[in-house]
């Protein structure tokens, strides 16, 4: 196998289909092994499938596990006294979350892999940042959320780090007016959750009136638009809000998962979702599970080979997606882009920013 | 204060450890030294210092001791 250090360092967006298929199709082959040989449940999954891993040409051809398994079973390919930390999923109240478990080594791979990707768009330099959140997420940490996790996570990307929203989930106005005097004239980096920004943050700049200059910021949202597709706000109108209320007009979306931390999907200027070199997407047709052609909407599977301390290397999502193209967007990055359509009627409806109730 | 009181110090306050447990502490073998208070030990490490740390850096800034190795990268002597 592949070096598991040397990974981190792979060029982010450059290999085309070939040398990364290939690449991935070892790769997954070993990993599916690994895990074969670890973890007592997946071989039998395997077993069950009939996949003989020695004879198969492309990743595509390796089971997948629905990602609702995680849910149901305690799956993982360490001894428990190598685990390190258990995530979970962002499950609202009466719906079961997933369990992840890390050990340090695919902790620390997550944390690495996702400085590169994003690194890719704001640079090497850590920027003074504006959570679009409330403080009180990450307070209490025996409930620690999905939200709360992320925002640590990119933190790391930041330095010299407010909240947009005080712990009463109000817009700090005097917080923000010092903190961009302090920064003036400097670059911003900005994280939050699609519709937490919507709902509190342009909600509120748009009811007190106060218009910061916003304008050399990047922001990185995420957590799914479930929310907003239910208001019937879409991602044009949820942009020009951005853009009316406080002049930001760089903004990537991105996707991702808890079951598949680090490898996440960064929507680039042309507004397409791109899978980095240590990731892929693949589109099934919900009958008979066979891989689309591109362009034919299906459900989106995830492998990454950053899945080590768990067998979550080759995931079926509920959402549902579409491949727009490979190797060619205009924005020059190689390897697949896609969009995400939604999630699949009667899936458990779940996203990041989705676990906020709001009282 | 000297550095590596400076160094101690910073640990403390941000983990909330007496400081004669600073020594021995490791990145997830505490209660306090979780993802949340990795992010406050880098803020006070910074401030402490008046340096900006690299994104690999406070990835691999997992122990006490591997914290002192960092910090040489950053001309800081313990």
């Amino acid at each position: 196998m592949f070096d598991v250090n040397n990974l981190p360092a792979l060029p982010v967006y450059e290999w085309e289909h070939g040398q990364k298929h290939a690449f991935l199709t070892r790769e997954l082959c070993e990993l599916t092994r690994h895990h074969a040989q670890s973890c007592p449940e997946y071989a039998s999954i395997l077993r069950a499938s009939g996949v003989d891993v020695d004879r198969v040409q492309s990743y595509e051809q390796l089971p997948f596990l629905p990602v609702r398994l995680f849910k149901e079973f305690s799956l993982k390919s360490v001894p428990d006294e190598a685990l390190h930390k258990t995530m979970t999923s962002s499950g609202t109240t009466g719906q079961q979350v997933s369990r992840i478990y890390l050990d340090r080594e695919t902790s620390t791979l997550q944390s690495k892999v996702l400085s590169r990707i994003v690194g890719e768009f704001l640079g090497k330099q850590r920027l003074p940042m504006i959570i679009l959140d409330t403080s009180a997420v990450i307070k209490n940490r025996a409930m620690f959320s999905a939200r709360g996790a992320g925002i640590l996570g990119f933190s790391m990307f930041g330095r010299d780090k407010i909240y947009a929203l005080d712990e009463n989930m109000q817009l700090d106005v005097e917080g923000l007016k010092a903190f961009l005097q302090k920064h003036e004239g400097e670059e911003l980096f900005l994280f939050g959750f699609t519709f937490m920004i919507w709902q509190h943050f342009c909600a509120q700049l748009r009811k007190s009136g106060y218009r910061p200059d916003l304008s050399r910021g990047v922001l990185i949202h995420g957590g799914g638009w479930k929310k907003l597709a239910d208001q019937r706000i879409t991602a044009a109108q949820f942009g020009q809000e951005l853009l009316e209320t406080c002049g930001l007009s760089r903004v990537h979306d991105y996707y991702g998962m808890v079951e598949q931390t680090g490898t996440i999907y960064m929507q680039c200027e042309c507004g397409h979702l791109h899978a980095p070199v240590w990731s892929d997407i693949t589109i099934r047709r919900p009958g008979n599970f066979g891989v689309a052609q591109v362009g034919e909407a299906g459900l989106v599977q995830v492998s990454s080979l950053l899945a080590r301390s768990y067998p979550g290397h080759i995931l079926l999502t509920e959402d549902e997606g579409r491949i727009l193209g490979e190797d060619d967007c205009p924005c020059g990055r190689k390897g697949k882009y896609f969009e995400i359509l939604g999630r699949i009627r009667r899936a458990e409806i779940r996203g990041c920013s989705d676990t906020y109730e709001q009282k | 204060m000297n550095n590596l009181e400076k160094y101690i110090n910073a640990f403390a306050e941000s983990l909330e450890v007496a400081p004669d447990q600073v020594p021995a502490l490791k990145y997830g073998e505490s209660d306090q030294w979780d993802s949340v208070g990795h992010m406050s030990l880098i803020a006070a490490l910074e401030d402490a210092f008046d340096i900006m740390i690299d994104m690999d850096d406070i990835i691999d800034l997992s122990s006490f001791e591997k914290g002192k190795e960092i910090l040489g990268k950053y001309d800081v002597e313990l």
